[in-house]
């Protein structure tokens, strides 16, 4: 059965009709109408539905939306604007990272996740907290000049 | 400071969102300027069909090629913007809608410089020339007292006087210019006008690196709107339902085994089945649970470990030869001292694209609306308009970016299918697939085997090569889907099928006298099937030169030289010799014969070349290989490539989309392959078909782009997948010992060959 549910959707209250087992990715995208998050796999092994709850990067894909509760969720929209850029966003953009971009918020909010904890990883930490997410382009080596650039910034 | 910047860029690819509520997908920056389409109905022989001017001066291009994210759309407006005397940031790209750009063909074969990018660059000299014919009539001077600076057209000897724009002269109105046409349509079109192109010597704005890609900012704002995006008013969300066992085909359905989900309704037409709902949870959940009865096939599939011999002992469908070169190669193995031989093999691939393909389609009142993430829109118009008999004026096409693309993977499967869907319920209807539809279910790369064979004089010369491809088709079905029957909608409803058998041989310039045949073997299920093959990033090209480069490598070992030396002693082409030398140069080759086994700690070190020609493109790749003597993990520290593609238009994104060919042939090379048994595919998401890890990223790509402005472009999206493997392969022999015949390069393989 559908319920009402309230999610923190970077900083406002928004509400769904929803099926509590149903993964949160669909309410980000279909009730909510929200671009960012996308289907990779449905199975958490890709990463392209990564969104930050309470700061920890999370597959939406496999995340039941009755269990979100009030943690605060975050897209990459809602970690910097234009104007105000993230500096993870900031590094992106100057290294030209995506190619289709279908894979950017799993590498994006890892990213950011990996430097709230460490603000100048090394190459081997910034290759290991990145293991595991895919990106079919290729565009790994641009990732990797982009984290390493944010975390100069 | 980056900020001023981020907002040009976002503005720049923010189009999309103003008009995103009338159409999704239409012509972005066209439309934000306020350009109406009244252009003279898109003929291919007029100036408009390519370039417009609107009132404020700005350019648009227009092209029927599409971009894969990999920066071509810059390259083009470069071009433009070169012959037009204008900023690039003047100058925006159309791209890929059927209704607004002449069918060109699409994304294929890496011609969107080759091919399209001429197109643009010839149109926009003989936009130039009209240009400068008005101004001279207005002014009453002769052309060649005219300058143009910025697109604005100023007399010579009046410096501070007379001037116009191009947005003056014919800003919001239409060239009425006809252009040679060479009467083709798709890749091979060609349009030229009267003017002259400029000289690379007169480049200020192609060959220089530094205009970034106006697609990036929206996505890393996350507001780009994509192919999976798109959204209409009252759409349907589709799933499809695939069988169990290949080659099964659905005899009953229980619709009463979904009827606890609201609003979901079964299509199913001959041997098509799936299903609609109104909310996209709805239908996956009604795809899970929806109970079918599948007719009883014997398993179609040989084991995954006999598929090598199946390939081996198949029928030939079809026998290509390549001319004799360089002599009489049958005669050089009668003369022979000895004979050496070598056989490869390759396993299937899938596209694997990032999500799986998303398909949206309209098709109500007798007209047909399509969403395509693939790359050929016009193509998918022809196949549309076939499959539902309608003519193609009715058919519009829209591309819009998809999650990568590299090749016919599945999205113009998901489009045919949200079409008949849509045609069936009369809604509008998107299809997006599960993860296993776009691993399981997407066209594969064809699996092959290749055998080798040289003839050796007395004194240790090559004087004869002997080259056998035998495999599956490298696209049973045609590269597009332009005929319903090269979809999987159309192989389910029946329309004949017109297999297409073709495989390849090496493309390279060894001097010796050689014989190549490729032999195309019968796909093991007829229709629909999960192992059906389409095109694939240089299709066939990776596994091909996997066999010939290793093959040379090996050669080089059974003459006693150095892989170096050998390629140079054989090569006749200077452009390819060019290429080869440099890439040993850069990355400090030490000549040696055989494999040096350098260990150092726990791992073997070694280096391995490889080289082949694509098109124009010639690329020599050195792989330099960490192998982990423990646990025999291959890792690729760093690669050293030099790249001849002519001239290059833009240096920095040929870079990029280089390193990114590199690390998903990487991909290819060291982790791919469809897993099979009997009776279906098992390769179904990312555990079941990994891919290339971070871990697994080079330290360094060391890329050279030959200097060659004075050669037409060639592509530069394939070329390098080509010698790739091979390079990898070599290495692992240099650093090993291990002679790797078979890919993907596991540890397993790697073990299984320790010695």
């Amino acid at each position: 059965m559908a319920k009402h549910i309230d999610l923190n959707v970077n900083g406002k209250t928004r509400a769904v009709e929803a099926e509590p087992d149903m993964p949160l990715l669909y309410a980000l995208r279909d009730n909510l109408e929200m671009k960012e998050p996308r289907f990779g796999c449905g199975l958490a092994q890709c990463g392209a539905c990564t969104v930050l709850l309470n700061g920890v990067p999370t597959r939406s894909c496999v995340t039941p939306v009755g269990s979100v509760g009030a943690k605060k969720i975050t897209t990459i929209a809602g970690i910097g604007t234009v104007d105000k850029p993230h500096k993870i966003q900031a590094a992106f953009l100057e290294e030209q990272v995506p190619q289709c971009g279908f894979c950017l918020n799993g590498w994006m909010l890892t990213s950011v996740a990996l430097l709230d904890n460490n603000p100048r990883p090394s190459d081997a930490q910034i290759r290991d907290a990145l293991s595991g997410l895919k990106c079919r382009c290729g565009t790994h080596m641009s990732i990797l000049r982009a984290v390493k650039r944010a975390a100069q910034a | 400071m980056t900020m001023p910047m981020n907002r040009r860029e976002f503005l720049a690819g923010a189009g999309a969102l103003t008009i995103a509520v009338l159409l999704p997908g239409v012509t972005r920056e066209a439309y934000a300027a306020g350009v109406q389409d009244s252009r003279l109905g898109l003929k291919p022989d007029q100036l408009s069909s390519y370039i417009s001017i609107n009132q404020d001066g700005s350019v648009i291009g227009w092209t029927g090629k599409v971009d894969m994210s990999q920066g071509t759309e810059i390259g083009w407006l470069k071009m433009i913007a070169e012959e037009l005397d204008i900023a690039p940031e003047r100058v925006s790209i159309v791209q890929g809608h059927t209704e607004q750009t002449v069918d060109q063909g699409g994304a294929s074969g890496s011609t969107g410089i080759w091919f399209g990018g001429i197109a643009l660059r010839n149109a926009a000299a003989e936009a130039r020339l009209v240009l400068l014919e008005m101004a001279a009539a207005k002014f009453g001077v002769s052309i060649d007292q005219l300058t143009v600076n910025h697109g604005v057209i100023g007399v010579n000897s009046d410096a501070g006087g007379k001037k116009v724009s191009y947005g003056e002269l014919i800003g919001g109105k239409h060239f009425d210019v006809q252009l040679v046409w060479n009467k083709e349509y798709g890749n091979e079109l060609k349009v030229e006008g009267r003017a002259k192109v400029k000289s690379p010597s007169q480049y200020k704005i192609v060959g220089k690196s530094g205009v970034r890609r106006r697609d990036i900012a929206p996505k890393v704002f996350g507001t780009a709107e994509n192919m999976n995006d798109v959204k209409l008013p009252g759409m349907l969300h589709g799933r499809m339902i695939r069988p169990p066992v290949a080659g099964a085909v659905p005899v009953a359905v229980d619709e009463s085994s979904v009827k606890n989900i609201p609003g979901v309704k079964v299509v199913w037409q001959k041997d098509f089945i799936g299903l609609v709902a109104a909310k996209q949870w709805d239908a996956i959940r009604a795809a899970r649970q929806l109970k079918v009865t599948w007719s009883d096939v014997k398993p179609p599939f040989p084991e995954q470990k006999d598929i090598y011999n199946h390939i081996r002992a198949g029928k030939s469908m079809k026998r290509d030869e390549d001319v004799k070169a360089n002599g009489d190669a049958e005669a050089a193995f009668a003369g022979a001292a000895h004979v050496f031989e070598a056989s490869y093999e390759w396993p299937f691939q899938s596209h694997a694209s990032m999500a799986p393909a998303c398909g949206v389609a309209d098709m109500r009142d007798g007209e047909a609306t399509v969403w395509t993430g693939g790359q050929k829109p016009h193509f998918c118009r022809e196949g549309i308009a076939k499959m539902f008999n309608m003519p193609q004026d009715k058919v519009k096409v829209l591309f819009m970016t998809g999650p990568g693309s590299y090749g016919r993977n599945d999205s113009g499967d998901a489009t045919m299918d949200a079409a008949v869907l849509s045609k069936a319920v009369g809604k509008p209807v998107r299809v997006q697939g599960m993860r296993h539809d776009g691993t399981q279910w997407d066209p594969k790369a064809p699996a092959s085997v290749h055998v080798s064979r040289a003839a050796i004089d007395k004194d240790g010369k090559v004087i004869g090569w002997n080259f056998e491809s035998k495999g599956f088709s490298r696209r049973e079905f045609h590269r597009d889907e332009g005929s319903p029957e090269r979809t999987m909608a159309g192989q389910l409803m029946g329309w004949p099928l017109k297999p297409i058998w073709i495989l390849g041989v090496p493309a390279e310039s060894y001097s010796f006298a050689k014989r190549k045949t490729s032999d195309t073997i019968a796909p093991l299920v007829e229709r629909a099937s999960p192992l059906r093959t389409s095109h694939m990033r240089d299709p066939g090209g990776p596994q091909i030169h996997f066999a010939s480069e290793s093959f040379m490598d090996e050669l080089a070992l059974a003459t006693n030289m150095d892989a170096v030396d050998f390629r140079l002693k054989y090569l006749s082409n200077p452009r390819d010799i060019a290429v080869v030398k440099t890439a040993a140069e850069k990355a400090g080759w030490q000549p040696h014969v055989g494999a040096r086994k350098q260990l150092r700690g726990d791992v073997y070190v070694g280096q391995g070349i490889a080289y082949a020609v694509r098109g124009g493109t010639r690329v020599a790749v050195i792989a330099e290989v960490e192998v982990n003597k423990n646990t025999h993990r291959v890792w690729v520290k760093r690669y050293v490539v030099a790249h001849d593609c002519g001239l290059v238009i833009a240096p920095d994104l040929a870079r990029q989309a280089l390193e990114a060919q590199i690390l998903q042939t990487t991909s290819r090379a060291l982790f791919e392959e469809v897993k099979f048994n009997n009776k279906a595919v098992t390769s179904v998401d990312w555990q079941t078909y990994p891919i290339l890890d971070m871990k697994d990223a080079p330290e360094a790509i060391d890329i050279t782009l030959m200097d060659r402005p004075d050669i037409a472009p060639s592509g530069v999206g394939e070329g390098t997948c080509r010698p790739l493997p091979a390079a990898v392969a070599n290495a692992i022999f240099d650093a090993t010992g291990v002679r790797l015949r078979q890919a993907p390069f596991t540890p397993e393989r790697l073990k299984a060959g320790w010695v």
